[in-house]
């Protein structure tokens, strides 16, 4: 805390979209109590302190930093490590730093086919010589270096120890402002070991105000090949929905569009894998009792590694392909 | 960050600014300075690559305007719109009136609180508190103190309720994920039309002070008009934007035209035409690819009619097009272009790179119009309208909106199921980065020379450059001089009060 007893809190992005920072503004009037109690030592996307500023800062001197985004290159794992340094307590924000999130979905694919669509192999493409960025590149007047691009996306956990984590893509206002006022106020440990807060341990479904009407799934479809019916879940009228294998927190927001919940808040409680546990839901679910018409169904579930992985690739059994 | 062994050319000194701030996304300045402390060379680089393209592939394409915001959340509106406007052309459907109604009115909602976002938060702070005052404070939470709390408070409004119109539609307020193949997800209630309408003619009245603020705060103030006339910002480049029918600004449907530096036109372009029309280069110091048009050609990193360089920000939005489709923003269209360039008709491109920033508020002041136009027609609240079910067999579709950066274009391929095989995505601010790289060397060229010292603040008038084109967000910092009396409780899982904190 400084002198003038306030907080000094942080906010950083790494592979994310500033969706999370974004969603910090979202607790709206709130703001000004929170600039009441805390001063912005370090936040890239609103506020004007660099990375030398950041390192000169005695160790622990920031109370509360929260980091968004997966870690895909270098420079995200050095500022994860300094940031680590420099804060007492340091929280994973959002889908992306908690479980790798839709960029994680890149894991999928190898680097070099990542760098093949984006620089070689596109319509609009024009790069008859074939370059590539490099991570260090001699100009006339000296090296540039960009950061080394990983194989991988990483969570946030899996390159630096973390004490808090807020799932959700983004996390949502209220839950938000409720780890804010936990940390803010002394009212939990400054060290932990990775617990999530800002979500409960139910699951979307237990609070998704659609009505259950205990059927079977007896044909999956897709959002524009059909209007599902007002008030009725989803899923039982065959739309993917991964709300029985979704933390909740969020308040089933998704489905208040009519649209199915997409996961963004990561596996449920003492749950490791969000995929596992939604073919698992999916097997009690299915209007099948012969094995050929169980299939005949799994048939028509298109991607569904990139459905019940969307956000949390990182995070799961099958992390990444090499 | 550069590592500490990073090799600088003997005699020359290196000056970092790592990272840029107040914008949304990653980005390093590197500057060489010369034995006599002039600019030799100055580098722009963006130090990151997700890879969307690539990983969209395998994904079923209805999915991708839930997908493709999160290549950036601080305009998920615009990535959900361009991507939906593509899955549309997959599946050749064709939108019924209310769907295309919905699309625009929501879009141009999320446009005001955007561009609310940038003027108060990001670029703003630049002005109102001035180009080299206290870094600590050049920051929303530096305008709130300036202007006050109740002043403040209206900017939160403005966000609060824009983000709140945004989960009346879509149920997320950040990454609304109502945008399908076909039209909307749901559709809108009269009880939702009528909040809507209420915040719409907040929004109204919001742009209009909006507006007079940047009269009162940049254009009453000598030394910053001085500043964006005379200043080391001014390119004559290309400009790109949408238009309508009769070539006014639309940031949601239409042709692209791009008028060269001197007003002529070079081309109009339906979206799937866009290949004819742009190409991206590569280089090796940079993640981010460099745009350019097709037809004038690749000259490198420099202005006028020969250059492929364009710009797609607010300004060039203005300058492509002939007027505003709404009178408010039609005057102020028309001030603007007479203060600028002495001919009220628009006819004659504005070049001068700190002027986005007015562009960008009477660009404000339209969207918020236009949702009060759109939101008050009788169809608007159709029961069915609001989608068709698409039925045809999925190909290929080419869907482009103005986010506000700039141009945004979402190209998919699919197979008969909709599939992605291929997608290829041109980004708003991507399409400024070769003029962003030409913005911030000239101005260190100008702001830097021999004896001069180079000071926080002179930096700071170096990224100015930058976040004219790059708007994106904001908020929060350090203490907030007002006088509201706050106080936060904070309790635990029970409710008990744990902690009270006031000032």
């Amino acid at each position: 805390m400084g002198a003038n007893g306030k907080l000094k809190i942080g906010m950083y992005w790494a592979s994310s979209c500033g969706g999370c920072d974004i969603s910090l503004l979202e607790i709206g009037p709130r703001l000004l109590d929170l600039i009441a109690i805390a001063d912005v030592v370090f936040w890239p996307c609103a506020a004007d302190f660099k990375y030398k500023d950041v390192a000169a800062y005695p160790d622990g001197y920031i109370d509360a930093c929260f980091y968004n985004g997966g870690v895909r290159n270098s420079e995200q794992e050095e500022v994860a490590r300094l940031l680590r340094r420099k804060s007492k307590t340091l929280i994973g924000y959002g889908a992306c730093a908690v479980d790798g999130g839709i960029p994680a979905l890149a894991n999928l694919k190898t680097v070099e086919d990542i760098y093949d669509a984006a620089y070689h192999h596109n319509p609009s493409i024009d790069n008859p010589n074939g370059v590539e960025p490099q991570p260090t590149y001699a100009s006339e007047y000296g090296e540039l270096e960009i950061p080394r691009f990983y194989r991988s996306v990483l969570s946030l956990k899996d390159v630096i120890e973390v004490d808090y984590q807020i799932p959700g893509c983004p996390p949502q206002a209220d839950r938000v402002w409720e780890a804010i006022q936990a940390v803010a106020g002394g009212g939990v440990p400054p060290r932990n070991t990775a617990v999530k807060v800002g979500c409960t341990d139910k699951t979307v479904c237990d609070e998704c105000p659609r009505e259950k009407k205990l059927v079977k799934i007896k044909q999956f479809r897709r959002p524009q090949e059909v209007r599902p019916e007002p008030g009725w879940c989803v899923l039982e009228q065959g739309i993917m929905c991964m709300g029985p294998a979704t933390r909740s927190g969020c308040g089933a927001l998704c489905l208040k569009a009519d649209m199915r919940c997409e996961g963004c808040y990561g596996p449920p409680a003492n749950v490791e894998d969000q995929g596992v546990s939604m073919i698992g839901a999916l097997g009690t679910l299915l209007d099948a009792t012969t094995e050929e018409r169980a299939r005949e169904l799994v048939d028509q579930i298109v991607d569904p590694v990139g459905t019940f992985y969307r956000f949390s690739l990182s995070s799961s059994m099958l992390k990444a392909r090499k | 960050m550069t590592s500490p062994h990073v090799k600088t050319k003997e005699g020359l000194r290196r000056i970092s600014i790592d990272p840029v701030t107040r914008l949304e996304g990653h980005g390093k300045i590197d500057i060489f300075l010369d034995q006599d402390g002039n600019v030799a060379d100055c580098f722009f680089q963006v130090p990151e690559l997700r890879g969307f393209e690539k990983f969209c592939e395998g994904r079923p394409v209805e999915e991708l305007p839930r997908i493709t915001p999160r290549i950036c959340g601080v305009c998920p509106e615009a990535h959900m719109m361009a991507s939906a406007k593509a899955c549309d052309a997959v599946y050749g459907a064709d939108l019924p009136l209310t769907a295309r109604m919905l699309r625009e009115l929501q879009y141009n909602i999320f446009y005001v609180t955007d561009h609310t976002t940038h003027f108060y938060a990001l670029g703003g702070p630049d002005f109102v508190m001035g180009p080299q005052s206290d870094p600590a404070l050049r920051n929303l939470i530096g305008v709130i103190g300036k202007v006050g709390v109740a002043i403040g408070g209206e900017v939160i409004k403005c966000r609060t309720w824009g983000h709140e119109a945004a989960g009346i539609f879509g149920g997320k307020p950040v990454n609304p994920v109502n945008a399908i193949p076909g039209g909307m997800s749901k559709a809108l209630k009269p009880e939702e039309r009528d909040r809507l309408e209420e915040i719409c003619r907040f929004m109204v009245e919001f742009g209009k002070f909006t507006l007079k603020l940047f009269h009162d705060v940049v254009l009453s103030n000598k030394e910053y008009v001085d500043l964006i006339l005379n200043g080391p910002y001014y390119h004559e480049t290309y400009s790109m934007g949408l238009v309508d029918e009769k070539n006014r600004v639309n940031f949601y449907d239409g042709k692209v035209r791009v008028v060269a530096p001197d007003g002529q036109e070079l081309c109009k372009y339906a979206p799937p035409e866009y290949m004819q029309h742009i190409a991206e280069r590569v280089e090796p110091w940079t993640y981010l690819k460099f745009p350019y048009l097709k037809k004038v050609g690749w000259k490198g990193f420099v202005g006028g009619k020969e250059s492929g360089v364009y710009r797609a920000t607010p300004q060039s939005r203005l300058n492509v097009a002939d007027g505003m489709n709404s009178p408010l923003a039609q005057e102020a269209y028309e001030e603007y272009f007479e203060t600028l360039t002495g001919d009220r008709s628009g006819k004659k491109p504005v070049h001068h790179t700190l002027a986005i920033h007015w562009a960008r508020v009477i660009e404000l002041m339209n969207a918020a119009e236009r949702s009060l136009e759109l939101v008050r027609h009788p169809e608007i609240t159709h029961p069915e309208n609001y989608r068709v079910v698409c039925d045809k067999i999925p190909r290929e579709g080419v869907g482009i909106v103005e986010a506000p950066r700039g141009t945004l274009t979402h190209h998919y391929v699919t197979d008969e199921r909709g599939i992605v095989q291929k997608a290829n995505l041109i980004v708003g601010t991507t399409n400024n980065h070769a003029a962003i790289c030409m913005s911030i060397k000239q101005a260190a060229q100008g702001l830097i020379r021999k004896g001069v010292d180079v000071t926080e603040g002179v930096l700071n008038m170096i990224e100015m450059a930058f976040r004219a084109y790059d708007p994106c967000f904001g908020c929060a910092t350090h203490s907030l001089p007002g006088q509201m009396p706050l106080t936060v409780w904070v309790r635990d899982a029970d409710g008990s009060v744990l902690t009270v904190v006031s000032r």
